[in-house]
């Protein structure tokens, strides 16, 4: 099967690497500087790293004034508090000034385990989404996190970028392109489409497999690991193209990505799909594994789906 | 130290009372907006912009440009007075206020008007962006400086300590805040809603040096900010005691004015008090 990784640790990296190509990269972390891996960056550029302690609105302000002065920053926090804690902030202070501020935020999901539902952000898709100004990117793996990084330190203005605390399978390698608001095509399949986002990919990759190999279903698989803006033109051209589409985040299927897919197919070409999420729930304590199947974010849950996508067509 | 002398006292008087008659006249055309809070604060504007603040109105992206943050958006009348009687952009404009199309938002808003350094309005954010200004000019050695007005009913909110502890936590001594307290926010007097007192001595804990002063006095704003300047290592508030609507006999001290207009006939009466048309 796959190697694995956690995209926090490529994020940490590529942070580290950008810090030594450009000056005007800085960031700035909540305490959690550690777990979000920008310590290793505020030891080699200690004049350019800031804390500010448990407190978050306090840190996306701090992050605005220094954009507003030429800074490319990095504001890192776990998912559930830098867009839940500080939503505000990032509404008036970033999204609304077009701040050039790069919120990656980690430990989004139910994945983050023993936490519990505390500390398990499952509404941050949605929360973003929403705001004007405010791109979403959600990496799939390792090399595409660490490619993100770079791409949305190169483009101006506000991002959130969405990791998980633990480790994912490796999908990509150093070599697979990672375009800004492009989906990308994992596997061809004219059957049905199934769309993943984040951790979920590998397991439409996986549950792919599994609909060839017992049904000679061949299904579509698509990353988007950009969810705002989304990659209309693959999306409709999949629908057109297989006729269904199943979708899978680990995220409320509510208002995620999801639901932003629904709304773009909706409006332009209407086929039976299906999203799989979490419901409208919080989660709650338990190991990643256990708790993604409980959660019903599996593939098993994605190959049912899928049936019953095939099944209106 | 450096003081003030009578004649430029006597000037800075006089522009403020141009100012005023700004204020009351935008938010009269307006039909809104926050008379009260902009009149406290339109001394203190009045000195930063025309006695302390290195800026030019022609190019005000100037990288070394010192920078004002009104946390206490609200009073945005009163700082666009400033700027338009600065030069950064027409007088007449002033009368677009809060209209559609308006360069002049209700609430600051750094992409739309020439000479604002931040976006303001949700109470509590600017001294946070201020904090992240002065890192900047650290980290690029540059020596500008930061000014903040907050307003009193901010100090109630939690983010605005965060960006105290912060602020001591980073010495952060090209940062010097003035407290408008005016006494009063929109549900009443600061102390009846929930109390921010004893003020000075909160903001010397939390290792800041603080200053008290009469925040109409033109000679006490500029050497509260002499000696602000001076302070190294630490960040400086000043708390300046304000009246809220000064300059306006049936504003002074009303809550009635700090979200409401002059109507066509108080605007009139407002005019003549303050000499103007």
């Amino acid at each position: 099967m796959w190697e694995m990784a956690k995209q926090r640790d490529a994020y940490g990296e590529t942070l580290v690497e950008l810090g030594r190509e450009r000056d005007d990269i800085v960031a700035i972390g909540a305490d959690l500087c550690g777990s979000c891996r920008i310590k290793e960056f505020g030891k080699e550029f200690p004049e350019r790293f800031f804390n500010s302690g448990v407190a978050e609105q306090n840190m996306m302000g701090v992050a605005a004034g220094l954009a507003f002065q030429g800074k490319t920053v990095f504001a890192s926090t776990f998912a559930v508090f830098a867009t839940g804690r500080a939503y505000d902030q990032v509404r008036q202070s970033i999204a609304y000034t077009r701040a050039n501020v790069k919120i990656v935020a980690t430990h989004a999901g139910i994945t983050v385990g023993g936490d519990g539902a505390s500390h398990q952000m499952l509404e941050d898709i949605a929360l973003m989404r929403v705001l004007p100004n405010i791109r979403v990117v959600a990496p799939a793996d390792y090399y595409e996190t660490s490619k993100a990084t770079r791409t949305i330190a190169d483009m101006d203005g506000p991002f959130y970028m969405r990791l998980g605390r633990s480790s994912v399978p490796i999908i990509t390698d150093e070599d697979s392109l990672f375009e800004f608001g492009k989906a990308s095509i994992l596997k061809d399949g004219d059957d049905v489409t199934l769309i993943g986002t984040g951790i979920m990919v590998s397991r439409c990759l996986k549950a792919a497999k599994m609909l060839q190999k017992k049904e000679n279903i061949e299904a579509r698989v698509v990353n988007m690991s950009t969810i705002k803006p989304l990659d209309e033109k693959t999306i409709v051209k999949a629908a057109k193209e297989t006729g269904g589409v199943v979708t899978a985040e680990e995220q409320v299927v509510s208002q995620g990505m999801g639901s932003g897919i629904s709304q773009v197919l909706s409006e332009s070409y209407h086929v039976p799909m299906k999203r799989v999420g979490v419901p409208n729930v919080f989660g709650e304590s338990g190991n990643s594994e256990e708790l993604m199947e409980k959660y019903g974010l599996t593939a098993e849950a994605i190959v049912e789906s899928a049936h019953d996508v095939i099944a209106r067509k | 130290m450096e003081t003030l002398n009578d004649d430029r006292i006597k000037e800075l008087k006089e522009i403020a009372r141009r100012v005023r008659i700004y204020v009351v006249k935008s938010t009269n055309a307006a039909g809104s907006g926050h008379p009260g809070g902009s009149l406290s604060a339109t001394d203190m504007l009045t000195v930063l912009y025309f006695e302390i603040m290195d800026h030019k109105p022609d190019e005000p992206d100037w990288e070394e440009r010192d920078r004002l943050v009104l946390s206490k958006g609200h009073a945005a009348p009163a700082l666009y007075g400033v700027l338009a009687e600065s030069g950064y952009f027409p007088i007449e404009e002033l009368m677009t206020l809060r209209a559609l199309g308006s360069r002049l938002q209700g609430h600051p808003d750094m992409r739309k008007t020439p000479g604002v350094d931040a976006s303001t309005g949700s109470l509590g954010q600017g001294l946070s962006i201020a904090c992240g200004m002065s890192l900047a000019s650290n980290i690029d050695r540059k020596n500008y400086r930061i000014f903040v007005i907050c307003g009193d009913g901010e100090m109630q909110s939690g983010q605005i300590w965060e960006a105290g502890m912060f602020a001591a936590q980073y010495k952060l001594d090209n940062l010097i805040v003035f407290l408008d307290r005016n006494q009063l926010q929109i549900d009443g007097s600061t102390e009846e809603v929930v109390s921010i007192e004893p003020i000075v001595s909160k903001w010397k804990s939390f290792g800041w040096h603080v200053q008290e002063i009469d925040g109409h006095d033109m000679g006490k704003i500029y050497e509260s900010i002499q000696k602000a300047l001076e302070v190294e290592g630490k960040p400086s508030m000043i708390v300046a005691h304000t009246v809220k609507g000064k300059g306006v006999t049936f504003m002074e001290g009303s809550l009635a004015f700090h979200g409401k207009a002059a109507n066509d006939e108080q605007l009139e009466i407002a005019l003549k008090e303050l000499g103007g048309k």
